[in-house]
């Protein structure tokens, strides 16, 4: 299990890392956290020429959070620390749920929210919650910067709207809309540390009883991270009933096209989506009467 | 090009030259001889590697060693307070029956001091998820589980009597 060779860089600003990854061209990879990278090198699926370590940039793993301006989680914040960061539990639970249900104990001291992104799993723990939230990625190239609304960001399994200069530096998330909750809700054989079966983030805004605006994503059922705009459209503008969201875990069920795999197989997946999609709106609806 | 990194492992200082494809498990065990940490899945699933590195349970099979310059480690090697004396985690391990093979014992007792470092009391739940990022193939989890509670409370009291 002897990783293959390759030259290594630990800059210690973003101008340099940028500078890196231009120049050393389409062998070079980032390292953030290392779960993901150095598991695929460990087993021979990735042969990286240089690797570029971004640990050690200053405040890249800053994590702010104001009340105007939203969440800003940066590229090398731990899953660990958004996990138990008390802003995030306080306004966004979801957020921090997501992280603390990802992998297990070490992975979460090592690994990265912005590296499961990037890694672009279908089943990132935390796409979903994150994508209902409409949270962006900011991404930083060599002379450029853009912000890119998360759910433009995913392409297919491992791949993202990233340009091969560019580094995600962080993850923005709009404030907390008034009256809104959210939930995070996945499912694994093992419950722990396995990869998620399906998963389901969910964000909702109440008036009283009434659905205002709905946004709900499913993870693992399709190449990316999918949206169940039918589901949302069965709830947007409605009163929230357990009637009405059972119908719209159905009509999310509908819409999902998982695959059949290791984990689970494409009818259970389904038939999980219209289980876990009413269980994230179930919670969603009272986080956002509990406000 | 070979990196110099200073690491600190169980108190100790070391300044070492190492390759960067190489992983701060295999410095530990064959530059370092510290055999106590394994080497098993090489994905983060067994927890058959776990060190810890400025306070935090990291994976050593998935840590490069440049990656941890300037860090400090401990290791299992440095969880007992002497030679003749043992952790009390490792007195409890004993005591409960929570080695079998003693593969996974390492990074069991190392995550069983990084949860205790943070939660005294810890809950048989708390204990599990805890432990969820280890395997061990003999399944002895009760025992594991039932020598982590043990020790935890041994630990808060010999604290109280201090």
């Amino acid at each position: 299990m002897t990783l293959p060779k390759f030259e290594y860089f630990a800059p210690e600003s973003l101008e340099e890392a940028s500078r890196l990854l231009a120049e050393n061209g389409p062998g070079a990879h980032l390292l953030a956290g290392g779960t993901d990278l150095l598991v695929k090198m460990n087993h021979g699926l990735l042969k990286p020429t240089t690797v570029i370590a971004l640990k050690r940039i200053p405040g890249l793993n800053a994590i702010a959070f104001d009340s105007d301006q939203g969440l800003r989680i940066g590229a090398t914040a731990l899953l660990s620390d958004v996990a138990s960061h008390p802003d995030i539990l306080t306004h966004y639970p979801a957020v921090a749920a997501a992280a603390r249900e990802t992998a297990n104990v070490q992975v979460r001291n090592m690994g990265t929210i912005t590296g499961n992104l990037c890694n672009a799993a279908p089943s990132a723990d935390n796409a979903p919650t994150l994508l209902a939230l409409n949270a962006e990625v900011i991404l930083t190239g060599s002379d450029s910067e853009r912000q890119l609304p998360l759910d433009q960001f995913f392409k297919g399994p491992g791949e993202t709207e990233r340009r091969p200069d560019e580094i995600v530096t962080a993850i923005w998330v709009p404030p907390p809309v008034p009256h809104s909750g959210m939930s995070y809700q996945h499912i694994s054989a093992r419950g722990k540390v396995d990869i998620s079966a399906v998963c389901v983030g969910a964000m909702v805004v109440m008036a009283k009883e009434t659905c205002q605006e709905a946004r709900i994503f499913l993870g693992a059922v399709g190449p990316t991270p999918l949206r169940a705009a039918g589901a949302e459209g069965i709830i947007r503008g409605e009163t929230l009933t357990e009637e009405r969201i059972e119908t719209a875990g159905d009509q999310a069920s509908d819409e999902c096209r998982p695959i059949t795999d290791v984990r689970a197989s494409a009818e259970y997946r389904k038939k999980m989506v219209a289980v876990l999609t009413r269980r994230a709106l179930q919670e969603a609806r009272e986080r956002a009467l509990s406000r | 090009m070979k990196h110099l990194i200073e690491i600190t492992v169980n108190g100790d200082t070391y300044s070492l030259a190492v390759d960067p494809w190489r992983t701060l498990n295999e410095v530990l065990r064959e530059d370092l001889n510290l055999t106590g940490t394994k080497l098993g899945c090489g994905s983060g699933d067994c927890g058959a590697c776990t060190v810890i590195v400025d306070g935090r349970s990291v994976s050593s099979c998935l840590t490069l060693a440049v990656e941890v310059q300037g860090k400090e480690i401990q290791t299992v090697e440095g969880l007992a307070p002497s030679g003749n004396q043992l952790h009390p985690i490792q007195e409890a391990f004993i005591e409960n029956g929570a080695i079998q093979c003693g593969f996974c014992t390492s990074g069991m007792e190392m995550s069983a001091a990084y949860l205790l470092s943070r939660n005294n009391s810890p809950t048989k739940q708390e204990i599990r998820e805890g432990l969820s990022g280890h395997l061990c193939r003999c399944t002895g989890y009760i025992q594991i589980v039932d020598a982590i509670a043990d020790a935890a409370s041994k630990m808060k009291e010999s604290h109280k009597g201090e």
